[in-house]
């Protein structure tokens, strides 16, 4: 065990996955390793990529035990093809998996039973959510889950330490040789941008769609030279859970307050001047302080650069309103954005190493002016948790959090100060996955506090009439409602090992008693 | 100083989520509600949380107004025993038909003000006219008590009492209105407008305030967050009033200090209630968040 620089107990070798870095600062490690270089495969004339099933293809790819799989997560909580290639899995008898996806939700419940009958002893991922989530946080795992930031999980694909044999990818459409995309067909999600580093890097591509297209399907998100198989199944998700309609803009009046602060906060720092870039989360909140910053920007004429990220229909819109030049789009919210990527040339799909791997020649988010994002807690040094709630369980993810935070110019948290009764701002978080380091300005409804590291932001905030506060009295306004919240109580046994994006350990999670 | 009685914003007392930060959207009063918002089953539950969070918590200098239960039940006796001891700025009579109705309850007040300790006349009132009745007496309740800060129109009631309904255009709470900010005037009250129900309508509510700021009062009842801005917006004065406002207000700083009794400006006389209405429109315009170069001096 040793303490790594924002003070968490790092175990220094964990079983099954080796030797652990402690995490330094955001950008203090050098990588040294070459790039990864996958399998090389051949496809003669005449071979056909098109299988009948699931089975087939998991047996053409000779996928055998202690393998590693991967899936990706543009299906959200509409996902059919993990359980779907789980159960086939489980039937051919094929054990001690490594499941890497690029994040895992409630519908993935039944990972629980495949972890029990020891089909998968482990799971690399973003985000764990829902009954398998808590499971985890019971110990159910002998070996702890990797969490990933979104950039973070692409470098860890291209420096070959995320090692995907076979890649299990959905898709809405693709022709019979594998030029798919996310944006036609029955179930659309949008970009493909996470999927696309599976495509590029695993040592074998399975494709599986609902709707198969006449070749040539380009422009394409996924390209015939990087996949393998293709599977046509009746569906690959429920387009509900995938992208359905448009996410309402928030009513909530709280939510609003929050916005409309983050807002003039984004307008007193000087960032919101023509060209500026930004990304926003698909939370309340967050999309709101999109719809105020837009008045401002139609009032004083301001045109953004590009709008980065996880992309909603409110995005879309400054797009065709031409108050921002491109979008930057590596995942899709809601079927407005989905649509859009396969129309509007300006709305451009990336994939995560683009966005936001930190090791690469340069990601979208360090040209980042301004990103919004949310927080389950902050602590008084500006760490931020958005993995595990107040009761210790598994219920977030990674994401782009901590990704963005580090790239931007202007990173603002955007969360109420007290939930039910739970205090958002504490001593100490109970998981890591942002440093404060990285964390500018934390806004909630009863005000906002700027990190003391940006003196030049305190001086400009200051000649506003926002209710500034230090961290400190942000938390002691929250405690003098809420009381100061026992501390979780947890086992020795570590559940989870929480991976800054540059590789090294933020943090572990430990088991929930 | 003039205070703002813009928005005075209403919530239920038995609903701890909203209880405990109503201040935080930036009402310039709030109101917890332990009457109609109220069903008999949480009458004591609301009355419990409302005393608590007035004892507890700090509304940061925001108006705390309580509307008790009326005189014409069992629950509003209690009501004061509990809120009067917990201090809020002030207390709201509903249904308020007469002088007596003003007066029965300063007598209760003032007997829990004693007994808890308080000094006596610390609680001030506000009486909700909810009635033809109530209209007609208007400005008999508004002089009524030196604890009076206000007169309210509370227009669901007072149409049903009517045999009408309510409009867009308020045709049917004319009357009403006139008397009310007449009588507040004469008594040297506030006169403070209903609640616009329909929380999706801004225009309907933009238009409604709008009417009744043209008519004088001072405020209007919100029942969402949301109505704030669309209130303030309309009672935050224009540029040129605020020019005007300053150059009255430094006419008369001049006149003052060269000793001279009578103000002018342009030539013009700037008397008393002038000078006044500058000085309201200065509160408006600071309270709103603008800049206003006063030169140097501080002037409202």
């Amino acid at each position: 065990m040793s303490e790594n620089k924002i003070g968490r107990e790092i175990p220094d070798y964990i079983e099954n996955i080796g030797e652990l870095k402690p995490y330094e600062s955001p950008f203090a490690y050098q990588p040294t390793t070459r790039k990864f270089g996958r399998k090389i495969s051949k496809t003669v004339p005449g071979q056909s990529k098109l299988l009948n099933s699931i089975e087939e293809a998991i047996i053409r790819t000779g996928l055998k035990d202690g393998m590693t799989i991967s899936f990706h997560h543009h299906f959200r909580t509409g996902d059919y093809v993990v359980n779907m290639v789980m159960d086939a899995i489980a039937k051919l008898g094929i054990k001690n998996l490594t499941v890497a996806a690029s994040s895992l939700n409630d519908v993935h419940a039944p990972l629980i039973g495949h972890i029990k009958n020891g089909v998968v002893t482990k799971i690399e991922t973003s985000g764990l959510r829902g009954p398998l989530a808590y499971e985890v946080s019971k110990g159910l795992l002998d070996t702890p889950v990797i969490i990933r930031s979104h950039g973070g999980r692409a470098r860890a694909i291209e420096s070959g330490e995320l090692k995907i044999d076979v890649a299990f990818l959905g898709v809405s459409c693709t022709d019979i040789y594998g030029n798919a995309n996310g944006y036609n067909g029955k179930s659309i999600c949008g970009s493909l941008g996470y999927a696309k580093m599976d495509a590029q890097y695993a040592d074998q591509v399975v494709l599986i769609t609902d709707t198969l297209v006449d070749y040539p399907n380009v422009p394409a998100s996924i390209l015939q030279s990087d996949v393998d198989y293709i599977v046509k199944v009746d569906a690959i998700g429920n387009p509900e859970g995938i992208s359905s309609g448009a996410i309402r803009l928030t009513k909530n009046p709280r939510e609003l307050l929050i916005a409309k602060y983050a807002a003039k906060v984004i307008e007193a720092s000087g960032y919101l001047k023509p060209g500026f870039s930004m990304q926003c989360g698909s939370g309340g909140a967050s999309l709101a302080v999109i719809r105020y910053i837009k008045e401002k920007m139609i009032e004083d004429n301001i045109k953004a650069s590009f709008f980065l990220g996880g992309i909603t229909g409110s995005s879309v819109e400054l797009l065709n309103e031409g108050l921002t030049k491109k979008l930057l789009d590596v995942q899709d919210f809601d079927l407005i954005a989905a649509k859009s990527i396969g129309e509007n040339p300006n709305h451009f799909e990336i994939d995560a190493s683009y966005y936001a791997n930190p090791h690469n020649k340069g990601c979208a988010a360090n040209l980042l002016d301004v990103v919004i994002l949310s927080a389950l807690e902050v602590d008084t040094d500006f760490n931020v948790n958005v993995m595990t709630g107040s009761d210790g369980v598994i219920r977030g993810a990674s994401g782009g959090h901590c990704d963005t935070a580090a790239g931007a110019k202007l990173s603002i948290i955007v969360a109420p100060l007290i939930r039910g009764r739970i205090p958002t701002i504490i001593d100490r978080v109970n998981t890591v996955i942002t440093p404060g380091e990285t964390i500018d300005v934390v806004v909630t409804d009863r005000g906002i506090a700027v990190n003391p590291l940006r003196k030049d932001l305190i001086k400009k905030l200051r000649k506003t009439n926002l209710p500034l506060f230090t961290i400190d009295q942000l938390k002691e306004k929250a405690e003098k409602i809420t009381g100061k919240p026992e501390p979780i109580e947890f086992g020795d046994k570590i559940v989870g090992v929480v991976e800054y994006r540059d590789g090294t350990i933020i943090d572990v999670i430990r088991q929930v008693k | 100083m003039y205070k703002l009685r813009r928005t005075m914003m209403f919530l239920p007392g038995n609903n701890p989520a909203m209880v405990k930060d109503a201040h935080i959207y930036g009402a310039d009063s709030i109101m917890f509600d332990l009457e109609d918002a109220i069903s008999v089953y949480e009458k004591d539950a609301a009355r419990l949380l409302v005393y608590n969070a007035l004892k507890t918590i700090d509304y940061e200098g925001t108006e705390t107004v309580v509307r008790i239960n009326g005189l014409d039940t069992p629950y509003w006796r209690e009501d004061l025993e509990a809120i009067v001891r917990a201090k809020p700025d002030v207390i709201r009579i509903p249904k308020t038909q007469t002088a007596r109705d003003v007066e029965k309850v300063e007598k209760v007040v003032e007997e829990v003000e004693r007994k808890a300790g308080i000094p006596v006349g610390t609680t001030k009132l506000m009486a909700a006219i909810e009635s033809a009745m109530g209209v007609i007496n208007a400005y008999e309740i508004a002089s009524s008590s030196k604890r009076l800060m206000g007169i309210a129109l509370s227009a669901e009631d007072f149409v049903t009492d009517m045999k009408t309904t309510r409009s867009l255009e308020g045709t049917e709470l004319l009357l009403a209105r006139e008397k009310i900010v007449l009588a507040a005037r004469a008594a040297g009250i506030y006169a403070l407008d209903t609640v616009f129900s329909d929380v999706n309508d801004d225009e309907g509510l933009a238009n409604e305030v709008r009417l009744i700021k043209q008519m004088g009062f001072d405020g209007k009842s919100i029942i969402n967050p949301r109505q704030i801005a669309i209130v303030n917006k309309i009672y935050t004065p224009t540029q040129k009033e605020i020019e005007k406002s300053l150059r009255v207000i430094h006419a008369s700083e001049d006149a003052k200090k060269k000793g001279l009794g009578v103000v002018s400006l342009n030539g013009k006389m700037v008397d008393k209630p002038i000078i006044e209405r500058a000085r309201r429109v200065l509160t408006l315009a600071k309270a709103s968040g603008l800049s206003i170069d006063e030169g140097g001096e501080e002037l409202v």
